[in-house]
């Protein structure tokens, strides 16, 4: 059995992330945006059977997919949370063509969302003492959450590799490019030079300020559903082509070679349930958390050799309207960073660029989207080959 | 004078992670080694996660390492780190194969590299509990 064609995406609702949640709930917010994706399913919530959630990190709370589900009159044969982190949208929708395939269920809903801000992100809460290893070996020494996990690996990177921060930034830059195109966008009207990256404050070396997401308010939903229900779909269903997961580590410390993430053995997988290579692909949409993400990614996913990636990324345009066409809404760089909603944005874009509904930003020929879901320091990965 | 109260995050030891920070205390570096497959083990654990054997034994480390990846930590997250930055992150590699997450202490955060040899260096931040920070090794004390 594949997964290869055994569901579509059909529908997407998202929200433009803001700075502050300005009143909105999570709840709030997962309810918008799972309405949008129904609605443009061409679904209601009795035509909706599964509920997939991604649980909000600054709002946990036990049985979310119950809640929501209550909330939205949606009665799911088939509930979970994903936690996977960033990976976990790309993680739901293979999980969903899965139980879909199995029988039991035919249109399951997706649903990512946050009510957050920088201050709130990075406010100490109440949280429970985990006894958990991180926070007895890691905690105590003052990491700056995962953004020092992701220095350490551009460190390691430069290192092994001789990577600059001048072709880092390039990455930033051509994402805010994209932004700029994108009305939808938390950076839409704010174009940056190489040398507004570097000129940055270096917050965690040797990471700049404009090369690490900004935690925001916003949200993202879309819709799976079976090859019947598609073929009734308002809009072209987007068909899932390829999928495939690997998590090594919790911590960066128990990683391998840290320059190397576990996307050398998803994207490989993806892209061969696919059928298909990297030069195929029309469109790259991958978690981008910091600049150096994009990096390992583009050369652990086979765009380029390992190693390779700065020179890569300084010999292509990797806008909208570039040779290599990555990250066309902004990213979470610049589009922005909503908790999982962020990772979300990835599988969103993709399904409007594949679609055809990106106006000014749409990429030419679009008929297939390699998108990469990211969670931890590089932990655990998801990646989807998507396409006509 | 009154001690300054100490405000960052603790190890809180348990039964299996004990014997590592009764180690620090006492100035060494502890690892567990798996009787059954050899291997060297940080963090401390209840099995192998090599071999799941449980047969795991302590040893003394030399102490020594490399530092695989530093970072220079210029604005910190939890408060009580604040008047600390900017201070070095780093993953530590051990002579021994396991690599560990610690500072980098008593050098200037500038002068830090990667591969560059260290030493365990013991910082009692309270009366019960030492961190396991690192710190350059001298030229003499290599070979």
């Amino acid at each position: 059995m594949t997964l290869k064609r055994a569901a579509a995406i059909t529908g997407i609702g998202e929200l433009k992330p803001t700075r502050t949640p300005d009143g909105k709930t999570t709840l709030g917010i997962m309810t918008e945006v799972a309405r949008l994706a129904m609605l443009d399913a061409g679904l209601g919530p009795t035509d909706v059977d599964g509920l997939l959630i991604g649980p909000p990190i600054t709002d946990m709370a036990p049985m979310w997919p119950s809640v929501l589900g209550e909330y939205l009159g949606v009665h799911p044969r088939y509930s979970n949370v994903v936690d996977i982190g960033g990976a976990s949208a790309a993680g739901m929708v293979w999980r969903a063509a899965a139980a879909i395939a199995a029988g039991q269920c035919r249109a399951v809903l997706c649903v990512l969302g946050e009510a957050s801000d920088v201050e709130t992100f990075y406010t100490p809460r109440g949280r429970r003492r985990y006894q958990l290893p991180y926070r007895e070996f890691e905690v105590p020494y003052g990491p700056m959450g995962v953004n020092s996990g992701y220095a350490l690996i551009a460190q390691r990177h430069m290192f092994q590799y001789g990577t600059t921060s001048r072709q880092l930034a390039k990455i930033a830059v051509d994402q805010r490019t994209n932004a700029c195109a994108n009305p939808d966008a938390l950076f839409f009207d704010r174009p940056i030079t190489i040398d507004d990256v570097l000129n940055s404050p270096l917050v965690v070396d040797p990471l700049h300020l404009l090369e690490i997401v900004m935690p925001c308010t916003g949200g993202a939903a879309f819709v799976v559903v079976s090859p019947e229900v598609a073929r009734r779909s308002p809009r072209p269903p987007v068909w899932l082509l390829g999928a495939a997961e690997y998590a090594t580590h919790m911590m960066l410390s128990q990683a391998g070679d840290i320059t190397t993430s576990p996307i050398a053995v998803t994207a490989p997988r993806a892209l061969q349930m696919a059928g298909v290579s990297p030069k195929d692909v029309d469109l790259v949409s991958v978690y981008d958390c910091y600049t150096i993400t994009v990096l390992v990614t583009l050369e652990d996913a086979g765009f380029c050799p390992k190693g390779r990636g700065g020179p890569f990324v300084e010999e292509h345009d990797l806008s909208y309207r570039g040779d290599l066409p990555l990250n066309t809404h902004g990213g979470q760089l610049s589009f922005g960073q909503p908790g999982l909603a962020g990772g979300a944005s990835h599988v969103t874009e993709a399904v409007r660029q594949l679609q055809g509904r990106t106006g000014d930003r749409q990429v030419s020929h679009c008929e297939l989207a390699f998108i990469n879901g990211n969670g931890g320091v590089m932990s655990e990965q998801a990646s989807l080959v998507l396409g006509r | 004078m009154a001690e300054e109260e100490y405000r960052k995050p603790l190890p809180e030891p348990n039964d299996t992670t004990r014997p590592f920070w009764e180690g620090t205390r006492a100035r060494q570096l502890r690892l567990q080694r798996c009787r059954d497959c050899g291997k060297h083990i940080f963090y401390p654990r209840v099995i192998c996660p090599f071999c799941l054997s449980e047969h795991l034994e302590w040893f003394t480390a030399s102490g020594k390492g490399k530092v695989y990846s530093y970072t220079v930590v210029r604005r910190a997250v939890h408060p009580a780190f604040q008047e600390d930055v900017p201070y070095v992150l780093a993953i530590v590699e051990l002579d021994e194969g396991p690599r560990l997450t610690t500072n980098i202490v008593g050098v200037a955060p500038e002068e830090v590299r990667v591969d560059m040899p260290v030493r365990a260096a013991y910082d009692d931040v309270t009366p019960d509990l030492t961190l396991l920070k690192f710190e350059p090794l001298l030229g003499q004390e290599m070979n």
